[in-house]
């Protein structure tokens, strides 16, 4: 090893607790963005591989009722390769002592079992068997919710009639990972279960002998899925079909790729931030680490070293710290990345998860890593070659204090000589001083981004149940039914007021945009359905025309209040009609198109239908109330609000938690990082003054004031800044989250604010301890043998 | 002088400094005229603040006069372009500072290697540590030597590529007497041995009578430049 190398490697044992604190920034960053990468990339992976083996169909169709030989004509068409026909039947479900009302899916699959497509993917028991009637296979989230076995039996209410089924096995399909019961927002594992039967006893439970309502098939290499589309709708036309979809209008799909898109705008984000954050630091701290090693350098250039070899030396030096975050970043990535995929893949309800770490992110992250790393080094060392080697050997010219501006207001009297010590040297470095406060700002920006998601959760559905969503249960009929219905409903003891809903499946057209979306009818000036404005007033709906919240209307449509709409309705007469856009409402869960409901119905021709119900109940006779819904066989979803609050908080608390977690830990060492560097700098740029004092008699008390008065000063100014820019950063994440399922409105409650102060004063008063530790034991005779 | 030897190697014409402190301007050279000899022991006297250091870094390449020639041999040294100097550095030139400058995280003899390694002809660290009387220290790092030792340990590292010109800075500034002689002799040693031409600043009047040439300087300009006939050895000096 030549001398040069030596000095290298002695240097950075010497530097040991800084150079840690710069490759923990780095790791910081790095890790955030391999946490991010691989979860994204490993679920996608996982879908992808669960979708394959587990043969998710392409294109689906529901429809009234065809009979068993439409399937060859459907099979036929040019581009389908594989097509299956299925019953899918929605049930209520009674489970013994359970009396909250559960509604679910039942699905056919072959009576031999495994079906062709949309396989099933058995978690535990097996498929059912040929001959066995009572037989069924429950979805796994459903079984966990209620602790069912294969071998437990469970109670179906199918078409009005009772069937006991003994459940043989657990698992799931792709068609149904995100099971959400139909027109909820966050799923209820416990009130919503998805079931698989044998084709022939369902058939039988649900009158659909030799017939199928579902069709599910792939395509061919090549096809045309619109083709197939077209063909596959004429030829179901007649038998009632609301319209074929792809797959991208599948619900659980949908929902899954909206999310994972969520991710991925996520990923694209977060990590940059926490990168950019830590690239930035490592640069401020180089070239401030660089700089403490001017004479040095100047010594090195006197025997002839020239600029390369010296830039050379130091690129190694940081090219090491860097490497060695790398590294650490990697570890705690891929350790943070498992733990945030299983998040997920629970979340989602994945089956498995595949964990993949791809090599291509690793080395994006890196180069991104050491280009920081390195630019920052060439600049500090630019800055140290500059000088001519005279000059860098020349006692610093005294430097240019001045009096502060806050000494210029007339306040010296107030200051001691140490506090004007402090503010004459902030003052004098301004630009060295401002990054610190701005790295540190930074940390406290990003502790932020940790808790506003919180915050705005909280807002967000305080607005959706609070002031649109008032109801105490909803109800879906299985079919439009008449204004009776609701009348019967307001009857049964227990139900203080009741509302109808008309909700109709439609194609909504604007120019060469649409989106297929339910339009809901409400009464006229509604009490328990609501819509708001944007300032979260109340708006009534108009008598005719419609009305759409902002984002579909704006973002998918393209659409403004004034412009006619092209509603292609996909149930009963399937009338189209031009519909003015009358105003838009605020919605930030979900979207939605809303009508009056007579002008629903009168575009429906049905006469006054409603196709569900809005309940205030007394809470009291809850039980009572679920028991009587039960009887009711056309009722087949029933939600209860506040079980939807608590499904919502429970999906997002373990999510946030984890959040929360993540950002604290990196904001909390980069915080460290920035602060206790910033220290150990001063405290080399400044030993000797410290010392002198230390002679002229001042205390360690008084000396580490002045050291860490500094710090103290710094951190106070970065904490308003950073408090700013955290919620510029907040603001920013908010506005790229949004998306099908929600809008995310900035909102930041003072806890935040608080909980980020907090982190950042506990994460500074660490690092000055550490380095009044240093302090304590200042060399004063050694300090002041060296020139001065 | 080595009268037998009169090459002139360094040739200044009113050479000027002027360099900004702070707020404040400092006239360090107000116009020198200089020429020194090859092999020959020159000591510029003169007290702090008399532009001294400033000629000598001009000397050595490690700064550039505001205006005025400066050339060593052939080698124009007016004209600030960083690679050309430091080329002149690395080859012909050794420095010996006040305080040391020693690599604090490198031992006596990796300080020396520090630049035997850059250099195209040079002693064995070892070598260069013996000839400073430091053949015993060669793996003690800075802080476990004396002042003395140090700055012996600089000197090695100054002569080890065999320089054409000894460049020392108030070598004995830092030293107390007994050490302060130990240094000088290890100059002189590398002055007469390797026949190096030497120039070694100080304010210490007695340190002069051991040249061959003795240059005063006060407020920027030579104000005496003396042959010394009666050159005396280190042991001899005292003060």
């Amino acid at each position: 090893m030549n001398a040069l190398n030596r000095k290298l490697w002695r240097d950075l044992v010497n530097l040991r607790g800084q150079a840690f604190a710069i490759a923990a920034v780095m790791a910081s960053g790095f890790a955030c963005y391999i946490m991010f990468l691989s979860t994204l990339d490993s679920l996608q992976l996982s879908r992808e591989l669960y979708y394959r083996d587990y043969r998710f169909a392409e294109i689906f169709a529901p429809l009234k009722r065809a009979p068993e030989s439409v399937r060859q004509r459907i099979a036929d068409i040019k581009g389908v390769e594989k097509v299956d026909t299925r019953i899918v039947a929605p049930v209520t479900i009674d489970i013994e002592g359970f009396p909250d009302p559960v509604t679910g899916v039942v699905t056919s699959i072959p009576d031999s079992g495994d079906p062709l497509l949309n396989r099933i993917y058995l978690r535990s028991g097996r498929l059912v068997e040929v001959g066995r009637s009572d037989e069924v296979v429950i979805s796994e989230p459903f079984a966990e919710a209620h602790g069912f076995q294969p071998g437990d039996k469970l109670h179906i209410i199918i078409r009005g009639k009772r069937k006991q089924l003994r459940i043989v096995g657990i698992g799931g399909s792709p068609e149904y990972i995100h099971q959400l019961r139909p027109g909820a927002v966050f799923p209820d594992h416990e009130r919503f279960g998805i079931l698989w039967m044998a084709r022939t006893p369902l058939s039988h439970a649900y009158d659909l002998e030799g017939a199928f309502n579902s069709v599910a098939l792939t395509l061919s290499r090549g096809a045309n899925a619109q083709d197939v589309i077209d063909r596959l709708d004429m030829i179901l036309k007649p038998y009632g079909t609301t319209g074929a979809f792809v797959r991208d209008d599948q619900a659980s799909h949908k929902f899954l790729s909206q999310e994972l898109q969520q991710l991925d705008n996520m990923s694209g984000l977060f990590p940059i931030i926490f990168l950019g954050v830590a690239a930035f630091l490592l640069n401020v701290v180089v070239t401030r680490l660089v700089g403490t090693q001017r004479e040095q350098i100047a010594s090195l250039k006197a025997f002839g070293y020239d600029n390369l070899a010296i830039a050379i030396h130091y690129l190694k030096m940081i090219m090491l710290i860097v490497f060695a975050g790398i590294l650490m970043g990697i570890a705690v990535g891929a350790w943070l990345g498992v733990e945030l995929s299983e998040i997920y893949v629970e979340l989602f309800r994945l089956p498995f998860l595949n964990f993949v770490m791809q090599p291509s992110r690793v080395i994006q992250a890196a180069s991104f890593t050491l280009v920081a790393g390195l630019l920052g080094t060439l600049a500090a060392v630019r800055m140290a070659v500059k000088l001519k080697p005279a000059e860098s050997m020349r006692p610093e010219a005294p430097a240019e204090y001045r009096q502060t501006f806050i000494e210029a207001l007339g306040l010296k009297r107030l200051l001691s000589a140490p506090a004007r010590m402090i503010l004459r040297h902030i003052s004098h470095k301004p630009f060295k001083s401002a990054l610190s406060v701005l790295g540190i700002a930074f940390a406290c920006a990003i502790l932020m981004t940790g808790r506003f998601q919180e915050d705005t959760i909280t807002f967000m559905m305080d607005v959706h149940y609070g002031l649109s969503e008032r109801d105490d249960i909803s109800l879906a009929f299985s079919e439009p039914t008449s204004y009776k219905a609701l009348a019967e409903l307001r009857s049964l003891p227990g139900v203080e007021y009741g509302e109808a809903v008309r909700a109709v499946p439609a194609r909504l057209v604007y120019q060469h945009r649409s989106y297929r979306a339910y339009i809901s009818g409400y009464e006229p000036n509604a009490e328990i359905k609501r819509l708001v404005n944007t300032d979260l007033k109340p708006v009534s709906l108009p008598r005719s025309g419609i009305v759409l919240n902002e984002y579909l209307a704006k973002e998918i449509l393209g659409i403004r209040p004034g412009d006619l709409l092209t509603v292609e309705v996909l149930e009963g007469s399937q009338p189209v009609r031009q519909i003015p856009v009358v105003s838009l409402v605020r919605q930030d869960l979900g979207v939605g198109a809303y009508m009056d409901i007579g002008a629903l119905n009168r575009l429906m021709q049905e006469g006054n239908a409603i196709s569900g119900a809005y309940l205030y109940i007394d809470d009291s006779r809850k039980n009572e109330i679920f028991e009587r819904l039960k009887e009711r066989p056309r009722i087949v979803g029933t939600a209860v609000r506040e079980q939807d609050i608590r499904n919502f908080h429970r999906t997002m608390d373990e999510t946030m938690l984890f959040w929360t977690f993540v950002a604290t830990l990196f904001a909390g060492v980069i915080a460290v990082g920035i602060v206790y560097n910033s220290a150990r700098i001063t405290l080399t740029e400044r030993s000797h003054e410290l010392a002198s004092l230390r002679v002229l008699g001042f205390t360690r008390g008084e000396i580490s004031y002045i050291l860490l008065g500094e710090l103290a000063v710094l951190t106070l100014l970065a904490i308003p800044l950073g408090l700013l820019l955290g919620n510029v950063l907040c603001g920013y994440i908010a506005a790229s989250l949004d998306n099908e399922l929600y809008r995310v409105p900035l909102i930041l409650a003072p806890h935040t604010y608080a909980f980020a102060t907090t982190v950042i004063l506990v994460s500074a008063t660490i690092s000055g301890l550490l380095v009044r530790r240093r302090l304590d034991h200042l060399d004063l005779i050694e300090v002041l043998k060296t020139k001065e | 002088m080595h009268a037998s030897t009169p090459n002139i190697v360094f040739h200044a014409e009113g050479v000027t400094k002027t360099y900004q402190m702070g707020e404040v301007q400092v006239h360090a050279l107000r116009g020198v005229d200089l020429e020194l000899y090859e092999s020959e022991f020159v000591v510029l006297l003169g007290a702090s603040g008399s532009g001294k250091s400033t000629l000598l870094n001009i000397l050595g390449g490690l700064d550039i006069p505001t205006s005025g020639t400066v050339g060593y041999k052939d080698h124009d040294l007016t004209v600030y372009k960083d690679s050309v100097l430091t080329r002149y550095r690395r080859e012909h030139v050794g420095f010996v500072f006040q305080f040391y400058n020693l690599i604090p995280s490198l031992t006596a003899r990796e300080n020396v290697a520090l630049v035997t390694e850059i250099s195209t002809n040079p002693l064995v660290p070892e070598e260069a540590l013996e000839l400073v009387g430091l053949g015993e220290r060669l793996d003690h790092f800075p802080a476990q030597m004396s002042g003395g030792e140090q700055q012996r340990v600089a000197i090695a590292r100054a002569i080890a590529k065999r320089p054409d010109v000894l460049l020392c800075d108030e070598p004995t500034g830092a030293l107390d007497l007994k050490t302060g002689i130990v240094v000088l002799e290890a100059i002189e040693r590398v002055n007469r041995e390797l026949g190096t031409t030497t120039v070694v600043i100080t304010h210490n009047v007695d340190i002069a009578q051991m040249a061959d040439r003795v240059i005063r300087l006060r407020d920027g300009r030579i104000i005496s430049d003396e042959a010394n006939p009666d050159r005396k050895a280190p042991s001899e000096l005292s003060w």
